[in-house]
């Protein structure tokens, strides 16, 4: 039974992690239908950054995760403006094969820059070791990402239902051509939020360190985990990435505890299974 | 009345003046053939550009005319490689049967796929073929007793080919095993782009809601070349299996099918050379720059990649033919 509990609250932890790093793509991927495999480097730049400003500059940790999500962001609205927007007509394999070729060329450039060792990011004392809560041990590290996702989730909701730039947004999401139409400059809107779910991915990327570690594969095997919630999910929708990431996190944990021989292969039976039920994720509109 | 008969019959004619072989391609073929002499030390790598083309060309069928992107290539070739060298460790190894097999097996699994495949479109599509892939990977690595999971599988010298050609060390026989079953794919395949069916495959590709409209099947159309797609697939695999007597489970790896995409993207999409011209650059680059400095590799392939997207979006081969000053 504490096991059981355990498990869904390192599941829990970790699908929180996965909402952080996939709920920009998840946005973006509604807004503009630009297809950005990319994403998963921008949360492999945070990672780096992170390690790099705490150990060269001496950032204490919490000043290191907002170091990390303005590196991504600014990185990434480079990126939109000069490479990737000459692409969002184009062709879908078009954007893949391109956005592929950007993780290679990022994978390389850490390979170059920091070799393939796996990155360690010492943490503050006060997050580290467990609390025990009914005769069951509950790692701070995992609390401190659930509280952190639970802020990001508030901020996103009150942002996108409250404010203006939400309300841009959401009508962009809707319908572009009609918000185009009525004046928004759709574009400018799609730069904004491109750069924001790219920081997100990078301060997603800066707290996966200490959980899954960080070498230069790390674009490539997050990605299709941010594939999978963004797609279970449903794109453009806040409610989905978070559901489909917390379904994700618990079932990767609990099947490689309970069946570590098939674990990963019923993660992908499952999501294989909601798609050919449901194309368009859990709750996609379209 | 007449007037269909008229359509029918320069539609007719159109397609035999589009299936007539033209002067480069005659010259193409045999070119293929110079490695036997001019590079006899280089042989295992011809053997597995052809292997690779062959896989390349099977996805090109899928990719490049009926329009149905696929990240997951890789384990209709896994599944041909462990089928024929299951085959081969249990003690049938003559080549030709093993081979037909093979491919029979992948392309029944590519049948029962396309059910799935021919549903979804865009995203979940890609992540469709993804999870397929991996599915099987996974499956692959969990069977351990059956495929020998990580350490893979080593398999038994294959009988010689007609009782005659043996599998020697520099292979040379290797080599013109798995160019005939290429030349021969190749010539199915063209066959298939140049006939009707192609034709509708490539009005799938360019709208997908007209082609119900005007009374085409596009969904049967769909499963059929996604069926022979994975055969062909399974027939490269197996090939590989009975050409280097080893399989791992690399052959069903996401980098397997990412290679073959790129490899395509290379010499350029929907058209059939191009599946070869960008199997023979990616893995000559490979085996130069490797040479060099094997880990920066996938830096070069992912800026070439990026230029190719942005410059050559039809890929080499249409790029020459755009400075050739030819319309497709």
């Amino acid at each position: 039974m504490s096991s059981l509990i355990i498990v869904l609250f390192d599941g829990f932890a970790f699908g929180m992690l996965l909402f952080v790093l996939s709920v920009g793509l998840s946005v973006t991927l509604g807004l503009m239908n630009f297809i950005n495999l990319a994403h998963g480097a921008f949360g492999m730049l945070g990672g780096y950054v992170a390690v790099t400003v705490m150990r060269q500059l001496g950032f204490p940790f919490l000043l290191a995760l907002p170091a990390a999500f303005l590196a991504a962001a600014i990185v990434s609205v480079l990126f939109e403006r000069l490479l990737f927007r000459r692409l969002y007509g184009a062709a879908e394999l078009n954007q893949v094969l391109f956005t592929i070729g950007v993780v290679f060329v990022a994978s390389s450039v850490a390979t170059y820059l920091f070799g393939t060792v796996q990155q360690v990011l010492i943490l503050p004392d006060w997050l580290r070791g467990s609390v025990e809560l009914f005769g069951m041990r509950f790692g701070v590290y995992r609390i401190f990402l659930i509280a952190v996702a639970l802020v990001v989730t508030a901020v996103l909701v009150f942002g996108l239902e409250r404010t203006r730039l939400g309300a841009q947004i959401r009508a962009a999401v809707d319908n572009q051509r009609a918000a185009k139409g009525l004046g928004l400059d759709v574009e400018k809107i799609f730069g904004i939020t491109f750069a924001l779910g790219s920081g997100l991915a990078g301060l997603g990327g800066a707290l996966a360190v200490e959980i899954v570690g960080l070498d230069p594969s790390f674009g490539f095997h997050f990605l299709v985990y941010v594939l999978i919630v963004v797609s279970v999910g449903g794109l453009g929708s806040i409610t989905g990435s978070f559901v489909g990431a917390a379904l994700l996190g618990i079932g990767d944990v609990a099947g490689k505890y309970f069946w570590p021989e098939i674990g990963s292969f019923l993660i992908y039976l499952l999501l294989v299974a909601i798609l050919f039920v449901r194309p368009l994720g859990l709750f996609g509109k379209r | 009345m007449t007037n269909s008969t008229l359509t029918q019959a320069t539609a007719r004619d159109w397609l035999r003046r589009q299936s007539r072989w033209s002067l480069p391609e005659i010259i193409f073929w045999p070119l293929l053939l110079l490695p036997f002499v001019l590079f006899p030390t280089y042989l295992p790598l011809a053997n597995q550009i052809a292997i690779a083309a062959l896989f390349a060309l099977s996805v090109d069928l899928i990719l490049g005319y009926a329009g149905i992107i696929t990240l997951g290539h890789a384990m209709f070739f896994g599944l041909g490689a462990y089928c024929a060298a299951l085959l081969g460790k249990n003690g049938w190894g003559e080549p030709l049967t093993g081979l037909l097999i093979a491919g029979a097996f992948a392309g029944f699994i590519g049948f029962v796929a396309s059910f799935i495949i021919v549903r979804v479109q865009h995203l979940a599509l890609l992540m469709i073929t993804l999870g397929l892939g991996f599915l099987t990977l996974e499956l692959a690595n969990s069977l351990g007793w059956l495929t020998g999971g990580a350490d893979g599988l080593r398999v038994p010298r294959t009988w010689p080919i007609f009782n005659y050609f043996r599998f020697d060390l520099w292979g040379y026989t290797a080599y013109g095993y798995s160019l005939a079953v290429l030349f021969v794919c190749f010539l199915l395949s063209r066959r298939l782009v140049n006939s009707s069916f192609g034709l509708a495959l490539r009005g799938v590709r360019e709208n997908s809601t007209r082609m119900p409209a005007i009374g085409s099947a596009y969904k049967s159309h769909q499963q059929i070349i996604y069926t022979i797609s994975a055969a062909m697939a399974g027939l490269a695999g197996a090939l590989l299996a009975q050409t280097t007597s080893t399989v791992a489970l690399e052959v069903l790896s996401f980098n397997r099918s990412a290679d073959v995409v790129v490899m395509l993207i290379l010499g350029g999409t929907g058209r059939l050379y191009g599946a070869i011209i960008g199997a023979i650059i990616f893995l000559v680059a490979r085996d130069q720059l490797a040479g060099i400095n094997p880990q920066y590799w996938y830096f070069w392939i992912g800026l070439l990649l990026m230029v190719v997207v942005l410059f050559m979006p039809k890929g080499i081969l249409g790029f020459i033919s755009r400075l050739a000053g030819k319309r497709d």
